[in-house]
């Protein structure tokens, strides 16, 4: 599957500058590892003893990961994965 | 007192004191670190008595370097009353409880306090527009504060909010934005709008100066306590902000010398329809399972609570816990609070009255404790959590008919004496 993974502001420093990038995976896992292999200063700031940092949150198509498979999620073409904080609100 | 920078509290990294609120090396919270290194107690509580009637005589411990005058816009919330509350607490089987009203603030909740910071916050570093998330008593603030100090508005809620907390915000004349989705759908949007608007979202982008002001709700309490700490506090957990905020607080004024004794029990209360720290907290994980609220209690409703792993920490390390409670529960508590006080809450309130009851209850409070309870809302912006939960007694004009179908069934009040 061919995914679009957006990046936000805070962690574009480890990107270049680039705000989302195309990649290939089944899952979100997948995607997120095809994003970490073009990237590699993105594994360590995001993630942990290999999950997800607790004030990381990922969503497909809108829905938080966490409702779904986690990292597991399966993806389909053209789906859009987000990375966001989780430190906002309330 | 200096004003040390944001400060990442997962991994210390250090940033300037502007609008940002992630930490770019492990995406934590930021917050506000201060020097308070040769603070005299003495001085500082002489300070804080000779200020203001609102929170700015807290000014010491709040995130700004300096404070013209004309930052401090007009609606100056805060010394709501601490009002002793011995019916309730002898309906409980309690000692000593105390009610810290929030309600008693500009637009009706604690909302006040963090808006207040936040603006002030955002006319320092230049913005012209403000905006926010809300589960509603934050729609309302940021709407009254804004108008209040002419700055542009945009406020989005969950589009299924109850109709007084809209009127209440759409009154001061923002952009009311019904996001059709949950809060936590709300404060997605916000994250995304925040990187691509010039906006200060108070509890985005501004959330570290924000969170601040949650800190004076303790100040307070402790000055109206005659400088001493409670035993226990009770309080609402929507984000987990206020709760944790107010821990820090008494962290820093007891590490400071403000203040003696030790960091009181922590009580956290939600409602069962979204309870994803209390349910953290009873399954001894350290961080919240999100969950999709449905509740009476809306102003709680947030699924995925930005503060949960802290609230958690702040819950167990100060031997306390969090309970949830049903939406029968949350009805009863209001109406507890309402006939033994006489202080009408919000569904947040009937929430955290119905958790005391859960703890005096299991007898988890001893007599001779001292407890705070944090009420954080005014109960007419939830109206229909009390809808048909009362019977007037229609009479003819009569001394008659009021003696027969009134008077000979008027009990004395609930715990009257």
């Amino acid at each position: 599957m061919t995914v679009t993974v957006k990046i936000p502001a805070q962690l574009r420093g480890a990107t270049g500058g680039e705000d989302e990038l195309e990649v290939e995976g089944a899952t979100v896992g997948e995607a997120l590892d095809a994003v970490f292999d073009q990237h590699d200063g993105l594994r360590q700031r995001i993630t942990e003893d290999g999950g997800l940092r607790r004030f990381v949150n990922v969503y497909v198509s809108g829905e938080d990961i966490r409702f779904k498979d986690g990292l597991e999620t399966e993806l389909d073409d053209g789906d859009e994965v987000q990375i966001l904080p989780a430190v906002a609100g309330g | 007192m200096a004003l040390e920078g944001l400060r990442c509290k997962e991994c210390g990294a250090a940033y300037a004191l502007d609008a940002r609120y992630v930490c770019e090396e492990c995406f934590g919270p930021l917050e506000v670190a201060y020097d308070h290194s040769g603070l005299d107690p003495d001085e500082a509580r002489r300070r804080i008595q000779a200020g203001s009637a609102g929170i700015w005589r807290y000014a010491d411990f709040l995130p700004f370097a300096e404070r013209p005058p004309s930052w401090r816009h007009s609606l100056e919330p805060g010394l709501t009353p601490l009002v002793r509350a011995d019916r309730l607490a002898r309906e409980l089987g309690l000692g000593e409880v105390w009610i810290k009203n929030d309600a008693a603030n500009p637009t009706h909740s604690f909302k006040d306090r963090v808006v207040t910071v936040a603006i002030t916050k955002a006319r320092e570093l230049g913005f012209d527009t403000v905006a926010c998330a809300s589960t509603g008593n934050l729609a309302n603030a940021v709407a009254a504060h804004a108008a209040a100090c002419s700055l542009r508005s945009f406020v989005f809620v969950p589009a299924d909010l109850e109709e007084q907390k809209l009127l209440a915000t759409s009154v001061y004349g923002t952009r009311l934005v019904g996001i059709r989705g949950s809060y936590d759908d709300v404060n997605r949007l916000c994250t995304e709008l925040c990187e691509a608007r010039p906006w200060a979202f108070v509890n985005v982008n501004l959330r570290p100066y924000y969170a601040e002001g949650s800190k004076t709700l303790a100040y307070e309490t402790i000055e109206q306590l005659g400088w001493q700490l409670p035993d226990r506090i009770v309080c609402p957990i929507a984000s987990g902000s206020l709760f944790t905020r107010i821990g820090r607080a008494i962290r820093e004024w007891i590490e400071l010398g403000l203040v003696e004794g030790r960091v009181p029990t922590f009580n956290g209360a939600q409602a069962a329809g979204c309870s994803p720290v209390a349910e953290a907290f009873s399954h001894g994980w350290d961080a919240c399972r999100p969950q999709r609220p449905d509740t009476i209690a809306k102003s709680l409703a947030i699924g995925d609570p930005a503060d949960g792993p802290y609230a958690l920490d702040l819950a167990r390390r100060t031997g306390g816990g969090v309970d949830s409670v049903s939406d029968e529960e949350i009805r009863a508590g209001i109406r507890l609070l309402a006939e033994t006080t006489g202080i009408f809450t919000e569904t947040a309130g009937g929430v955290t009255v119905a958790a005391l009851a859960r703890l005096a209850e299991r007898r988890a409070i001893d007599p001779t404790e001292r407890v705070v309870v944090c009420i954080t809302g005014e109960g007419l912006k939830t109206l229909d959590a009390t809808r048909d939960s009362f019977a007037i007694a229609e009479i003819d004009p009569t001394i008659e008919a009021f003696e027969v179908e009134v008077e000979a069934t008027s009990p004395l009040p609930v715990g009257a004496r």
